[in-house]
Order: structure tokens, then sequence, then C-alpha cells
């Protein structure tokens, strides 16, 4: 077992077991750390392909700036202790099944079916640096730009739309 | 001064990460005490009081007491906390704030290799690519000591300076990067041992100027990025590592502690090392970025003689002593005020600065002609285009 191979098994154990633990714990604050522990998990395997800037950005964006964010408002709401969960419930029965058919099918779909990439190593090497990313993206010989653009115009239409609602009145 | 590459068998490059991991974590910790007594002896110059001056000659030996006073109290654990997240919060804030500085470029080392060739070497633990991407993603991280220790005490007091910590974190996060980015922009690299080195160069870029003005006090990033930059970064930098006038998330007359209200003994002194850590960290970006890292401030004789570690330390402790300065300076904000300055006055400015310098860098770079003739493939990719000439 080369090293790469056993810190991908680590690091993908670890990952699914804080994904895992955010599911079943009932403490709000536990849960969303849980997802934190596993943003960081995957962010080291985005690391592990080369992908540095894709790396720092989840941790930049996803660990550190959007769960502080759920953090501070599970805090600010303080919902106190969790309701147990009604018995003879089918809400446990659902989740399971409808995760196993959609996992079932990725399954199928996706890593069974699946192509070898025939890129060389050397390539995938300097293929996640930010040099890279940005020549990809923002290049006109390349088609990305508009729809990154795009993007962020609806992200601004989103910020412009809380602003209305937040300050409409009533 | 010019190293081999070989020394009896020994590639030296290679070992340069471990020297560099050992010199920033020996000077760091090193440097704690001697902060601490520095601070309390210039507030107490500023603020006309005597200071410390009961143990060791001028009350140098003070840290020292304080640490062994920390050490030896009593470790108060309160009823009802979480005791996993409790215990785990001093450890995260003392873990993230060394792991920040891991990034940080000391000097460069010239080796010579066997055929004669001269090459640089960062002094650095990691010099990676994403230097100011890791550093920016260790500093949010941070944010989660602060919350946990707020949130795990099981005291309002905490928990509301958590909140205010956490609020207060994320918004100066975001303008701290707007000033960063500007001057990736200027330097089109994020790595900063590059970003030191697009600072050696003649004050902006004008051949005319004299030699000894190259890699000097006007060509460094402060003065480059046209001022606004470094001050954005300053005022954030503060704000980020909770010092007055921004240390509402531990404001003692009104949330007693604040976040660390329920932490005695040496789970404090963990979070007092930490946010000093993190405020030699965070004026050590300062150093690198703005001030010109391991350059001296004028590229002739006598200053040419002090190696660029020295001049890098200068620079970060001239931060800290900012730090004090401000602190027996400026009084305590409120928190709409601090929420304010953030939003609409740092963050717009920065955005506009960003583009402003943009368009700045394009007409620099075709030395301040103002209709530049350059072809559109040369506008396309400003950045990799600097890189090759420095």
């Amino acid at each position: 077992m080369t090293p790469s191979l056993l810190l991908f098994w680590i690091l993908a154990v670890v990952s699914v077991g804080a994904s895992l633990l955010m599911i079943f714990n009932s403490n709000p604050i536990r849960s969303a750390l849980s997802l934190v522990a596993s943003f960081l998990c995957v962010a080291m395997l985005y690391l592990t392909l080369s992908a540095q800037f894709l790396a720092f950005v989840q941790v930049i964006v996803y660990a550190g700036a959007i769960m502080v964010l759920f953090l501070f408002v599970v805090m600010l709401l303080n919902p106190g202790t969790p309701i147990p969960s009604q018995k003879g419930s089918l809400q446990p029965a659902v989740a399971v099944g409808t995760a196993s058919v959609m996992l079932l099918t990725f399954f199928l779909a996706g890593v069974l079916n699946l192509t070898r990439s025939n890129v060389s190593a050397a390539a995938v090497r300097s293929m996640g640096t930010v040099e890279n990313v940005g020549k990809s993206l923002y290049s006109p010989t390349q088609p990305w730009m508009f729809p990154f653009e795009l993007t962020s115009v609806l992200l601004l239409t989103a910020v412009v739309g809380a602003i209305v609602m937040t300050k409409r009145k009533t | 001064m010019i190293f081999a590459e070989y020394w009896h068998g020994v590639n030296l490059p290679a070992i340069v990460p471990y020297i560099a991991i050992a010199g920033i974590m020996g000077v760091t910790l090193a440097l704690l005490p001697m902060v601490v007594w520095t601070e309390r002896v210039a507030l107490a110059l500023m603020q006309d009081r005597v200071g410390p001056n009961r143990v060791g000659p001028r009350g140098l030996l003070q840290a020292v007491a304080d640490v062994a006073k920390l050490f030896l109290k009593e470790d108060i654990q309160p009823k009802k906390v979480d005791i996993f997240l409790y215990y785990l919060a001093p450890f995260l804030m003392m873990m993230i704030a060394l792991c920040a500085g891991a990034a940080l470029p000391i000097q460069t080392l010239d080796f010579r290799h066997p055929d004669g060739t001269v090459f640089h070497v960062t002094l650095t633990p990691g010099n990676i690519n994403v230097g100011l991407l890791y550093i920016l993603a260790m500093s949010s991280l941070g944010v989660y000591a602060l919350v946990l220790a707020g949130y795990s005490s099981n005291n309002k007091y905490s928990m509301l300076g958590a909140l205010r910590a956490s609020a207060q974190l994320i918004s100066y996060e975001l303008s701290m990067g707007m000033a960063l980015l500007c001057v990736v922009l200027l330097a089109g690299s994020l790595n900063l041992g590059h970003i030191v080195q697009a600072q050696n160069q003649l004050p902006f870029g004008i051949s005319e100027m004299p030699e000894f003005l190259r890699g000097s006090f006007l060509s460094w990033y402060w003065l480059q990025s046209l001022l606004v930059p470094v001050v954005i970064y300053t005022i954030s930098m503060i704000a980020e590592t909770n010092r007055t006038p921004f240390d509402l998330p531990e404001a003692e007359n009104e949330l007693v502690g604040g976040f660390h209200t329920e932490y005695s003994s040496m789970k404090f002194a963990t979070f007092f090392a930490g946010e000093y850590v993190n405020m030699l960290t965070v004026s050590g970006l300062n150093a690198v970025i703005f001030w010109g890292g391991w350059l001296p401030p004028l590229n002739c004789l006598p200053f040419t003689l002090v190696p660029g570690f020295i001049w890098f330390l200068l620079k970060v402790l001239t931060g800290i002593f900012f730090y004090i300065w401000l602190r027996a300076t400026l009084p305590r904000l409120r928190y709409d005020a601090l929420m304010s300055i953030g939003w609409k006055r740092l963050l717009p400015l920065g955005l506009v600065w960003l583009f402003l310098l943009a368009g700045y860098s394009l007409i620099r770079d075709s030395g301040f002609h103002l209709l530049p003739n350059r072809t559109t493939a040369q506008l396309v990719l400003p950045s990799a285009e600097r890189r090759q000439s420095p």
C-alpha cells in the first residue's frame, strides 16, 4: 500500500465518518462541527489531487465562512434541547431508501461505466494551480467566461433580493 | 553570502524548510514573554504609570512570574460544560495560530550548484504556490476557537462574546482579502516569496531611478499599491486579532471576559498566548505583503550588511509596537460603529481600489504612456508577462 493510498483511505474514512456524525448527532452545534471536519477532509483530498486552488477555496469559503455563519445562526436562535423524533415515523425509512437508490444509480451509471482518464500525470499536477484555473476560466479562447459571469449575476440577484426582503416596508 | 549546494554530501536546500520551522517556532515562542513585557512597559509609559518594576531588573521577569502564576493556579471547570469542545477550544486557538505562520518567508538563501550557477531558495517552512490563500484559510478557521469556547462554557457572557467574535471576524476577513487582492494583482503571484521578490525593483518601475532605490522602502507595496490597501489591511488585521480598539468579543466592562470568561489557569494562558501568536503572524504577513519582507529599506551599504531575517523581524516587531500604541491611544468602538466601518467603509473602498489598481497597473506596465502601444494578446495576461521580467 503506497503512502498516497494510505492517506486517501484515512481521509476517506474520516470524511465519511464525519458526515455520518453530522446526520446522527442530535446537537446542532456538534452536527455543524462534524460537517466542518468533513469539509476539511475533502479539502485535503483535493490537495492530494493537486487541486491547490480548489482546496484552499474550499477551506476559506465553506469551512471558514459559510459554516461560521451556520454556527452563528444556530447560536443566535439557541434551539435548546432537540425534540426527540416520534416513534413510528416514516422519515428515517424514506431517507435511507432514497439515499440507497441514489447511491446505486450513481454507482451503476458513473463508477462502473467510467472510462479511464488518459491525461498524463505531469499535466494533472499543474492543472489545479491558480494560473491554470484562471486561464481556463477567463481566457477568451475558452467558453467559460460567460457562464462564470452569469453565476456572479445570479449571486448579485440573491444579494439584492435579501436586501429587498429586509428593507420592505410593511 | 552564497552557500554550496552540497556540504559533506548533504543537500543543503532540502533542509532549508526544517531550519525555517525551527526558526519560526523558536523565535515566536521566545518572543512571547518579551512582547508581553514590552506591552506592559510601553502602556505604562504612554499612560504615565510606573509599570512592572518588581520582578527582576526593570520588571523583565514579570512575564515569567505571570506564567508561573497561571501554571500553578487552580484549574476550574464549570458545571455542565460541553467537555470535549471546552477543552478543544484553547488547543485549536494555539494550533491554528502556530500553523498560520508556516507560509511566511523569512529571507532568501543563495546556493551554488556544482556547475557554478547560483540559485535562490526562500527560507520558509512551506514554499507553496498558494501561500497567501493558506494564511487566509488558517485565519478564517481561527474563528472556531473563539466560537467553541463561547458556546461550550455554559455562560451567557461567553456566548455573547462568541457571537460578537464570529460576526466581527467574518466581516473583517472580507476587507482584509480585498486589500491583499490589490497586492496580488500587482505582484501577479500568490506565493509570498514571489510577492517579496516582486517588490525588489525600482520604484513605480521607472528605469530612470537611481540604483540604491531598487527594492527600497519606496518600491514596497505600501506605496506601490497607492497607500489605501495598507490602511485597510492594518485596520482589519487589528479587528481580526481582537485587539483594542476592536476587542469587543472580550470587552471586560460589558462581558466580564467575553469568550474566555470561564477559562482559568493554563487554559486561559493558551488563549492569551494564541492571541499574541496571531498578532505576530498577522503583522508578519503585513511585513511580507506591504513592507518588503526581508528587503532592507535602502539598497546601499550600511543597510545591506544586515541579514534579511533581521529586517523581517524588525518589521514584524514594528507592527507589534503599532498594536500596543493603538491599545494605549484609542478607546473601544461601539458595536454598530465596528460593523459599519467594516461593511460600509472598508469593503466598498477596497472594491473600488481594486478596480482602480487594475487600470493603474495596465498604465504602469506600458511605462506611464496613456495610449499603450501593445497588442491585445499582451493585454489579456498582464500578470504572466510581468512575472518573467523582474
